[in-house]
């Protein structure tokens, strides 16, 4: 792309619903770094949530996004890795499946929309290490984060299944890690960091959700992180919003704050927790700020 | 709770339907059904199982291939696949056993069987073109914080493109 880069920002539904702070500190940090984002001039759900019960219907709704990202003749920038893996698997099956491909724009006609495969779709990490590159973003920072240790939870439907979603190691994730680095911060790694937080069964059952959701915790306790970095709004609602309940279930003690990556990256770059929403997040994150502005 | 009713040891040879295991691999994702050699490995990989007493998902192969149409079908614990992807990337044989899950599913929802959950996320699609009904203090507080306007659906085009879809369908007989 020439010139300025340039994004539409696909929300998702759950970002709006509950996780504002995820989209409030992605804005701060791409307009630091000169990006543009536009907004989905139309826009529906990505399909994800109705796969378990009709694969077709996901298919659909992910292509009218695509559909509608092509008419802008612009890639698109997802914030959640469920509709980053749905978009981006839709994606590659319209541009290499040339039968599926066909039977969606059947669909697609009766709405007088049809999609040619002509777009990429990026997870935000995507934009920031590929397009963007790790030295603009080490220009960009102006309060290295040194003294925090914490760890870092990528998401299943960013890594996984390896062949569609394709562009870090489902077995040893570096991604995030990289971006975490760059910081200043330290990232350690810590017993099956790639796992799943629960999320997508805990419509159907809460309690074996919420004991994944644990399982993890302990594991990122155990290594001494100060604090879980994220990458999607589901991940970080299992997390953070459900830590309280997890804690109180199980009788344990946690008190992990809950960062998403943005928030970590917006204070190296010397934004001010109430510019990153920090006030949003259900486990107390103050600890993590004050340590930073001390080195100010 | 879930029964354990997979722990079943005999099995009603009237209860077979040969053809069951054609059907699935005929669905994308469940094309590779046939090839498992029952290994084990997703089940062992897999995190839900590793929390409940029924979930196994090599299990549910098997039975898949061997026929048991309706235990499948009316077996809760297909919809305990949290769709993690672990076990397809782990399979040595490649099958896309999430996939197999998903096809499951679908199959058993054309059957009428849809937790309810799915029914809610889905009305709500139809109706705004988001999974959840965004609450209007959300909308208030994004203009509060000068945040853009939430992009809009156009829900008649969405019904448009999906008329020939069995669960839309499904939604407006009987939903709600
Ligand atoms: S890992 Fe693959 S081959 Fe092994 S039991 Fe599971 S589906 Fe079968
Ligand atoms: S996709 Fe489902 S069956 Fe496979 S490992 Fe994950 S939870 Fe288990």
């Amino acid at each position: 792309m020439a010139e300025k880069d340039k994004y539409l920002i696909f929300l998702g539904c759950l970002i709006p619903y509950r996780v504002a702070a995820y989209e409030i500190s992605t804005r701060r940090i791409l307009q630091k770094l000169d990006v543009e984002l536009v907004e989905m001039p139309e826009f529906n759900c990505c399909g994800l949530p109705m796969d378990p019960v009709d694969h077709k219907m996901m298919l659909i709704m992910a292509a009218r996004n695509l559909a509608v990202a092509e008419q802008q003749c612009s890639d698109i920038l997802t914030l959640c890795s469920g509709c980053s893996g749905t978009l981006r698997k839709v994606n590659k099956a319209v541009k290499e499946n040339k039968k599926l491909w066909r039977s969606i724009n059947t669909n697609l006609n009766k709405a007088g929309l049809k999609v040619e495969g002509s777009i990429e779709v990026k997870h935000l990490v995507q934009v920031l290490i590929e397009d963007l590159g790790l030295e603009r973003i080490k220009d960009s920072i102006v309060n290295p984060l040194t003294t925090l240790k914490v760890a870092e939870h990528s998401g299943c439907h960013i890594l996984r299944p390896k062949e569609s979603a394709g562009f870090d190691d489902p077995e040893d994730p570096k991604m995030l890690k990289s971006l975490i680095e760059i910081t200043g911060a330290k990232c350690l790694d810590y017993m099956n960091e790639s796992e799943c937080c629960g999320a997508p069964s805990s419509g159907i059952n809460d309690k074996i959700a919420l004991q994944l959701t644990k399982d993890k915790l302990n594991h990122i306790k155990s290594v001494g992180a100060q604090a879980l970095i994220t990458i999607c709004p589901f991940c970080h609602m299992m997390y953070d919003t459900n830590q309280g309940r997890i804690e109180k279930m199980f009788r344990e003690n946690y008190g992990i704050p809950i960062l998403h990556y943005p928030q970590l990256l917006g204070l190296a770059m010397g934004f001010s927790p109430v510019d990153l929403a920090f006030g949003d997040l259900r486990v107390d994150a103050s600890n993590i700020y004050a340590c930073t502005s001390e080195l100010r | 709770m879930i029964t354990v009713e997979t722990y079943q040891t005999h099995v009603e040879t009237s209860g077979i339907d040969k053809r069951f295991k054609y059907e699935i691999s005929r669905f994308p994702g469940g094309e590779k059904l046939l090839d498992c050699f029952q290994c084990g490995t997703c089940t062992s990989d897999c995190p839900i199982a590793r929390f409940s007493d029924t979930y196994r998902p090599r299990q549910i192969i098997r039975m898949a291939q061997l026929g048991l149409r309706e235990r499948v079908l009316s077996s809760e614990t297909i919809w305990l696949c949290a769709s993690c992807f672990t076990c397809s990337d782990h399979c040595p044989r490649g099958v896309e056993v999430a996939d197999v899950m998903r096809v499951l599913r679908n199959l058993t929802t054309q059957q009428g069987h849809i937790p309810r959950i799915f029914r809610e996320l889905g009305s709500s699609i139809l109706e705004s073109g988001y999974a959840y009904r965004i609450p209007k203090r959300r909308i208030d507080r994004r203009e509060a914080l000068g945040l853009p306007l939430l992009p809009k659906c156009n829900p008649e085009s969405l019904a448009k493109s999906l008329r020939n879809v069995r669960f839309r369908q499904f939604l407006s007989e009987k939903g709600r």
